[in-house]
């Protein structure tokens, strides 16, 4: 099951840049969560803070603490252990394209030490339908690379590759970016039925998918988060007139 | 300008005709057998070619197995590891090693790195491994050990530049799908980076066993020019290129001469096939973005 | 469709992982150690043992008979002053040349594909193939080695580097520049020759050099072309001495006074090689070129 995601008063830093200003939010369990606002807003810097993604980059910096499910990601557990159980689907699909389609959705099983092949194929076969994906592909897992396959397809192979793991949080920066109308339409119908069993964070510079998919939505400007509330609320009635303005047109 | 680019090609074709009219002699007196005979008799006028074609292939092969995993290694910590400002200067020294020339790298090897082996590496070597019959006394320092191991110093730069560039050519993406599984850094870096790039790092590899299968002076300045094959490595030995380094200006009758112009015949044509191999594996990953010829 | 084990790796796995992790950066770190040792091992040694021979006799002096203190490298500097002379004469026009067509011209092209191809092929043909090549070109022919014949297998090798550089070096200068260029009217031929190669010629110099300083180093090649020669000589149809041959005739004999001097000549050649790759290195990261757009 999902867990809900507390954070306090996050600040990030790349270099001297302060992208990330006092964050304070609370992310509740098996909803859907939008991050909406221009690009360069700080969204995409705010969720590789809740699996400490942006660490990879050396000159990043953050303060202020991140509770998932009760535990506090940067001092209770390692990096490794947080990015285990928050998963993450990036903008641009990033299959390993050296691994077949099978391979690429164990890859994370057997990297925690996983060897057995019955479980290993009933996990694949599980992550692979709960992404939606195991109808098109169960002919060829083995045979075909997971590069082989349509954009669409590898996103959603992507998150059947996120989803082996058993994360308690799906992360998703700007899923769908990159992909075509129908695939589109196919990974907001996924997030509706993943949403039963995760919590999931999804950056989106298309407002009318936050509307669609999302029961809340935080609007970011220049590294703050403006305004946090039912999505309802964001696109009908918002208490802020910057985030009216960015949801009518006038800017960004 | 085209009739330079052009004259590339001309060059490569003058080579070859120009070994094979002046191996002639060589190649209708021996044909095929020339490649398979093991005797090498100047005074009898019997030529085959087998211990050099033995020592260039076991002293390239000691070669790579000291060279390809620190080559690896210094990739590694290169790309994935080192802080900025260590990369640069690091990278300049690597570049450096790919520069000294051969013969000072044989000048240091028979004053340094011989001393050294004989003293201190090969008894050490000959008690832990004397039993596999490799590593057998008498031990002079000289031999196809001594030749191995400074091939390996000489094409280690290479390998490890090469292995760097195509281990940057692989997407920044693919490093963080690893990440964001919840996998440790060597896990990115084998799962990440080194899987992609395995094809470019084979690359790399042959191209660097092309550089060490004619490397010429230090091995001939080392390896104790002896037209033997022997099972220990620490006896003396001969490769192609430095029988040919070590004979060429003695050899007066013309089939002894003819002899070891074939011999670099052989080279040559190797060479070219090693290279081409090389270069389409190491294309194929970075495609064709201006190869540092190093 | 709950899950129905919870993922969970065992504190076995988990050990591991942190294990190899770490076992795999000290390897790392650990390889790059070993790799420097031998570069900080050669360059010490060639400035121990080398430096101390430096001196005006080292430069002015051929060498003494055995047995004899003194005594320089003077017929080796210069004739490897000649050889590379050859060399450069042949490699420098010829390089830059093709590699302006690969740059430029041939862009993109099959031909130009197949040149680069080849170049980088030419490149890994052994040093000592090369000189047998010029032995049966010239050497055999006329019945004599000759400086020549060296500067000509010298010359050989330095096409292929100095066509990548320049290639390299020419590719570097943004295309803003010569889109400039082209839009003033100004002939393809023009705005090549005055403003790619201008902004380039920084590069392309240094690019030059660092093929001269290779093959400066070359050995193999002029074993039976150059030959060697104790006396200074510039004739061309000549044996004539250099530097590396001298080094490696000084290397393997028997006396410590040759030795010192191999030692000082080898320090000789490392100072151009790690002059001329800083300067590429100078010109090609901190800019040179950007700074002239």
């Amino acid at each position: 099951m999902g867990v809900g995601i507390e954070v306090n008063k996050l600040n990030a830093w790349y270099g001297a840049n302060h992208t990330l200003q006092d964050i304070t939010l609370h992310i509740p369990a098996n909803e859907a969560t939008a991050l909406i606002g221009p690009s360069g807003c700080g969204k995409s810097t705010f969720v590789r803070c809740l699996n400490r993604m942006h660490e990879t980059n050396p000159i990043a910096k953050v303060t202020g603490d991140v509770k998932v499910g009760g535990m506090d990601i940067y001092s209770d557990i390692s990096a490794v252990e947080v990015r285990r159980r928050i998963g993450m689907v990036f903008q641009r699909p990033n299959p390993f394209p050296t691994m077949s389609i099978y391979d690429n959705v164990a890859s994370g099983l057997r990297l925690n030490g996983y060897r057995n092949r019955r479980v290993l194929d009933e996990v694949v076969e599980r992550s692979l339908t709960h992404a939606a994906l195991w109808d098109e592909v169960k002919h060829d897992l083995k045979k075909k690379s997971g590069a082989s396959l349509s954009g669409g397809q590898q996103q959603r192979l992507c998150i059947a590759r996120a989803l082996a793991v058993d994360p308690e949080v799906l992360l998703m920066d700007e899923p769908a970016s990159a992909l075509d109308p129908v695939s589109t339409a196919k990974i907001e119908d996924l997030i509706f039925q993943l949403k039963v069993q995760y919590t999931i964070v999804i950056v989106t510079h298309n407002m009318q998918q936050a509307a669609r998919v999302a029961e809340r939505t935080g609007f970011f400007l220049n590294g703050k988060l403006i305004e946090f509330d039912s999505t309802h609320k964001i696109f009908t009635n918002p208490s802020d007139k910057r985030t009216e303005d960015y949801i009518t047109g006038r800017f960004g | 300008m085209i009739l330079c680019a052009i004259s590339i090609f001309a060059i490569v074709a003058l080579i070859a005709t120009e070994l094979v009219t002046h191996s002639e002699i060589s190649l209708h007196k021996f044909g095929w057998k020339f490649f398979v005979g093991s005797a090498w008799n100047p005074v009898t006028n019997k030529f085959g070619a087998l211990p050099f074609i033995y020592g260039t292939i076991v002293s390239s092969l000691v070669a790579l197995a000291l060279a390809v995993p620190l080559a690896v290694g210094v990739a590694v910590f290169l790309t994935e590891m080192c802080p900025r400002a260590l990369r640069g200067m690091l990278s300049f020294v690597t570049e450096l090693l790919a520069a000294i020339p051969s013969v000072v790298y044989g000048l240091w090897a028979i004053f340094v790195l011989v001393p050294l082996l004989r003293n201190y590496v090969d008894p050490v070597f000959i008690k832990l491994l004397g039993w596999t019959g490799l590593f057998t006394r008498p031990d002079f320092g000289i031999g196809m050990f001594a030749a191995g191991v400074i091939l390996a110093i000489m094409i280690l730069p290479i390998i490890s530049s090469l292995t760097r560039e195509v281990m940057s050519a692989v997407p920044h993406t693919q490093r963080e799908a690893v990440l964001a599984l919840g996998a440790t850094r060597w896990e990115m870096i084998r799962m990440g980076v080194l899987r992609n790039a395995r094809i470019g790092i084979v690359g790399s590899i042959i191209l660097g066993l092309g550089r060490a299968l004619g490397e010429t002076m230090a091995v001939a300045m080392v390896i104790g020019s002896s037209p033997t094959i022997s099972k220990s490595l620490l006896a003396p030995a001969a490769t192609m290129a430095s029988v040919i380094a070590n004979e060429f200006a003695e050899a007066a009758d013309d089939t002894y001469r003819s002899a070891l112009i074939e011999i670099g015949l052989a080279l040559f044509l190797v060479t070219i096939v090693v290279n081409i191999l090389a270069r389409l594996l190491v294309w194929a990953v970075t495609r064709g973005a201006p190869a540092r010829t190093a | 469709m709950a899950t129905t084990a919870q993922l969970k790796s065992s504190p076995w796995n988990r050990r591991w992982r942190w294990f190899t992790n770490h076992l795999a950066s000290v390897l790392a770190v650990g390889s790059t150690v070993l790799v420097i040792a031998p570069l900080v091992a050669i360059f010490a040694d060639l400035v121990y043992k080398g430096a101390s021979s430096l001196n005006w006799n080292f430069f002015t002096k051929v060498p003494a008979p055995v047995g004899e203190l003194g005594g320089g490298m003077a017929n080796a500097i210069v004739g490897s002053a000649v050889l590379l002379g050859i060399a450069s004469a042949m490699g420098v026009p010829v390089g830059i040349a093709a590699g302006i067509y690969l740059a430029e011209y041939g862009r993109g092209t099959k031909l130009s594909t197949l040149v680069r191809f080849t170049a980088d092929v030419l490149n890994g043909v052994p040093s000592i193939v090369m000189g047998i090549a010029a032995y049966a070109l010239i050497v055999a022919p006329e019945k004599s080695f000759s400086a020549f014949a060296g500067g000509v297998a010298l010359g050989i090798m330095m096409i292929p580097t100095v066509a990548r550089t320049t290639e390299e070096m020419l590719l570097m200068v943004p295309h803003s520049i010569r889109e400039a260029a082209l839009g003033l009217g100004v002939p393809t031929w023009r705005s090549m020759l005055s403003i790619t190669l201008k902004t380039a010629l920084p590069g392309v110099i240094t690019g030059c050099m660092l093929a001269f300083a290779r093959v400066a180093g070359e050995t193999a090649p002029l074993l039976f072309t150059a030959f060697g020669n104790g006396f200074v000589s510039t004739a061309l149809n000549q044996p004539i001495e250099a530097l590396p041959l001298q080094i490696y005739v000084y290397a393997l004999s028997p006396y410590d006074e040759w030795h010192r001097l191999a030692w000082a000549g080898s320090l000789v050649l490392i100072v151009l090689i790690v002059v001329s790759v800083a300067l590429v290195r100078y010109v090609t990261s901190r800019g040179v070129l950007k700074g002239a757009s």
